[in-house]
């Protein structure tokens, strides 16, 4: 049963379609995060959930009710705002405790509440001050306590964690696992780090120019990216784009791709997707994953197809836990990641491994996946 | 030979040749800035002295020189007991009548602009930018035109000659520029904070005052001004729509300097046009440190 959903919702500024037929939905206690690159609409969805926008078409549910009309105070949400959007005349306790004050909690109970939250976000030292007496961190952290203060029905947090230095932003985005364990309350996530969005989803929805791409669990868009754009979006590095050709092998379909100053790399398919046939003689999108094109003793042993070639290797960048090659496929340069000891010099020839079995194909007009 | 002692003289030389003609600047610069600074306070300087002169001293001489014999007593003329229109009260009463009419007028237009500039920008309707507009035009409206429909419109409401009248006058005449001045102030303002205060389930008046008005210092200073002065100064509205026991202070001070009888009294004359200047002056001098504070915490908040 969803809790959450977002049913044909539209959204237009003006004359300007901002938000078109977007449908959602996430069951009561899930952890939905919109994905997407900046200007696709992810914070005007998260303001129209909130009831902040009113929605030009469509119908958003909470629990069961449709909260089309329903005041944003009255929608039982709490929201941590892209710009933080802290009271500046009101110090850090009472920019916490303001909503309750507006409600009417009794103030000793109010105070039990804020220092509780302050000392999860580890800001009890800094109650006292204003708003502008604090570092950017600081100040996300206090946007993070002002709807972390109260118990509502969904949590709204606009990249919540975007300004904080890295091992910060770890221990936040644990913290924020931990919490919704804990708590159970259906939250809704914008953000643009790839890491927060795989660790903490349950559900992933990805936008472009407000127009949902795909909405699955993490692995879903990882592994079946519908198009293009959701498989170059999600990852990183991103996955590998090879402009090929669909050919007629000794033993069915097999995979060609260009290479400079060598002849072209035949790959047999043993099991391509059923689609593929169509295609045979023209030109894909062979899309594969860094950590699907390995060196040979990286390569996942218990992988259903692999193939192997030759790759003449032009960089080589260790990256500490592995070891990233660039050789040039297709027209294109083509990131391989292999293990970190892996014996590889730039300017020589090595031999790759591609797990067939992790990749996909893409249609080149289209964009689309073939399946 | 070094480097260390090849640069020596070398920088010896650019520090004096950057130092040098730095104090010369700075010194022009002062020379320029008290040159004016004493040609714009002459005329202040002119009328504190010979209102403290006696009459004979001011026709005998030298409107520059200080006063020989000082004595306040123009000033108490003037407050008390010259004679103003028909009636010897002084300019006491119409001080009194101004503070009546400016004190409510400036509050009421400050606070409607504040709260007209809260919807035009927090609140937008379909057909804001349009309101906006006809209430930018109020603003480029002369005087003269609104004269007749104005006591027209008094007169309907029973308030023609009355105090309340005149902030009737000078509140509908303000908002345009006080809805202007907030509408600009607000707009740069973070929707965001609404919107956050909304959530936190704050009513429209309670999100206007927490979190708007106790952000808004700098512009009601400017406000109350840029009001205070424009209403205190104001003799056209005064003249016509007041009657005799509501007459603001300009209307008095030209009562007082054009209508006496007989011998001019200059130094009564100056004392009053002080006594008259004095408020806007006090204005200036107490919330003009409240706006440039205003102005630096805007300024270091980021
Ligand atoms: N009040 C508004 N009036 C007109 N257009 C708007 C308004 N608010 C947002 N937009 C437009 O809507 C689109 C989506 O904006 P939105 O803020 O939702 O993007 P976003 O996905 O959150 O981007 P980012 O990742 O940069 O935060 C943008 O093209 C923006 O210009
Ligand atoms: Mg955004």
């Amino acid at each position: 049963m969803s809790f959450l959903q977002i049913i044909d919702l539209e959204k237009s500024f003006g004359n300007v379609q901002v938000l078109k037929r977007i449908n959602l939905e996430i069951e009561e206690g899930g952890f939905l995060v919109l994905v997407g690159p900046s200007g696709c609409g992810k914070s005007t969805l998260l303001n129209t959930i909130a009831g902040l926008e009113p929605i030009t078409a469509g119908e958003i549910r909470i629990g069961g009710r449709r909260v089309n009309d329903l005041h944003p105070s009255k929608r039982d949400i709490a929201m941590v705002f892209q710009s933080y959007a802290l009271y500046p005349n009101m110090t850090v306790a009472q920019n916490i405790g303001f909503g309750m004050e507006i409600r009417g909690v009794p103030k000793p109970e109010r105070e039990k509440a804020i220092a509780r939250v302050a000392e999860m976000l580890q800001i009890d030292h800094l109650l006292d001050r204003k708003p502008s007496q604090l570092s950017g961190g600081q100040r996300q952290r206090v946007a993070m306590g002002r709807a972390l203060v109260r118990d509502p029905q969904v949590f709204l947090f606009d990249e919540p964690l975007s300004n904080l230095d890295a091992k910060l932003r770890v221990d936040m985005r644990t913290e924020i696992k931990r919490l919704h364990q804990r708590m159970g309350t259906t939250i809704v996530y914008v953000t643009h780090d790839q890491i927060e969005a795989m660790t903490l989803a349950s559900k992933i929805a990805v936008l472009k120019d407000g127009v949902l791409q795909q909405f699955g669990t993490p692995s879903e868009i990882y592994n079946n990216p519908i198009n293009t754009f959701v498989a170059d979006f999600m990852g990183s590095p991103a996955m590998n784009l090879i402009p090929a050709t669909i050919t007629n092998g000794a033993g069915g379909l097999a995979i060609e791709m260009e290479r400079p100053s060598a002849p072209p790399v035949t790959l047999p398919l043993a099991s391509p997707p059923k689609g593929l046939a169509a295609y045979k003689g023209r030109s894909v999108i062979f899309g594969v994953r860094p950590e699907a094109l390995t060196d040979p003793d990286g390569a996942d042993r218990n992988a259903a197809s692999i193939a192997q070639t030759e790759c003449f290797i032009e960089v080589v960048e260790p990256a500490g836990s592995d070891t990233f090659a660039v050789t040039h496929l297709g027209g294109k340069g083509v990131i391989a990641r292999l293990r970190a000891d892996a014996n590889i010099q730039p300017g020589t020839t090595a031999p790759l491994t591609f797990n067939l079995s992790k990749s996909v194909f893409f249609d080149p007009e289209t964009e689309n996946r073939i399946l | 030979m070094t480097s260390a002692v090849s640069q020596g003289p070398l920088e010896a030389s650019r520090a004096s040749s950057t130092v040098a003609p730095n104090r010369l600047a700075r010194a022009l610069i002062y020379a320029a800035l008290i040159l004016f600074a004493i040609y714009y306070l002459l005329p202040l300087y002119v009328m504190l002295v010979n209102s403290l002169k006696p009459l004979d001293e001011i026709r005998q001489g030298d409107m520059l020189s200080l006063p020989m014999a000082g004595t306040i007593e123009p000033w108490l003329k003037a407050w008390a007991t010259a004679q103003i229109g028909v009636q010897p009260t002084g300019l006491k009463p119409y001080f009194m009548n101004s503070i009546l009419m400016v004190v409510p007028a400036v509050f009421i237009s400050t606070a409607l602009g504040a709260l007209n500039g809260y919807v035009l920008t927090k609140w937008t309707f379909r057909g804001a930018d349009i309101v906006f507009g006809l209430m930018l035009l109020a603003c480029f409206i002369p005087f003269q035109i609104v004269l007749i429909p104005m006591a027209r419109m008094l007169g309907i409401l029973g308030l023609a000659g009355t105090i309340p009248g005149l902030v009737l006058v000078h509140v509908v005449y303000g908002l345009g520029f006080t809805t202007l001045f907030f509408r600009n102030y607000y707009a740069a303002f973070p929707s965001e904070l609404v919107k956050a205060a909304q959530i936190d389930g704050a009513s429209f008046f309670q999100i206007f005052r927490r979190i708007l008005l106790p952000s808004s210092g700098p512009i009601i200073v400017v406000t109350v001004i840029w009001q205070f002065t424009n209403i205190w100064n104001d003799f056209l509205f005064g003249a016509s729509f007041a009657s005799v026991d509501s007459i603001p202070m300009t209307v008095a001070l030209n009562n007082l300097v054009s209508s006496s009888t007989g011998v001019k009294e200059y130094n009564v004359h100056f004392a009053g046009a002080i006594m008259a200047a004095l408020p806007t002056l006090i204005v200036y001098i107490v919330s003009g440190r409240y706006f440039v504070r205003g102005l630096m915490a805007g300024a270091v908040k980021g």
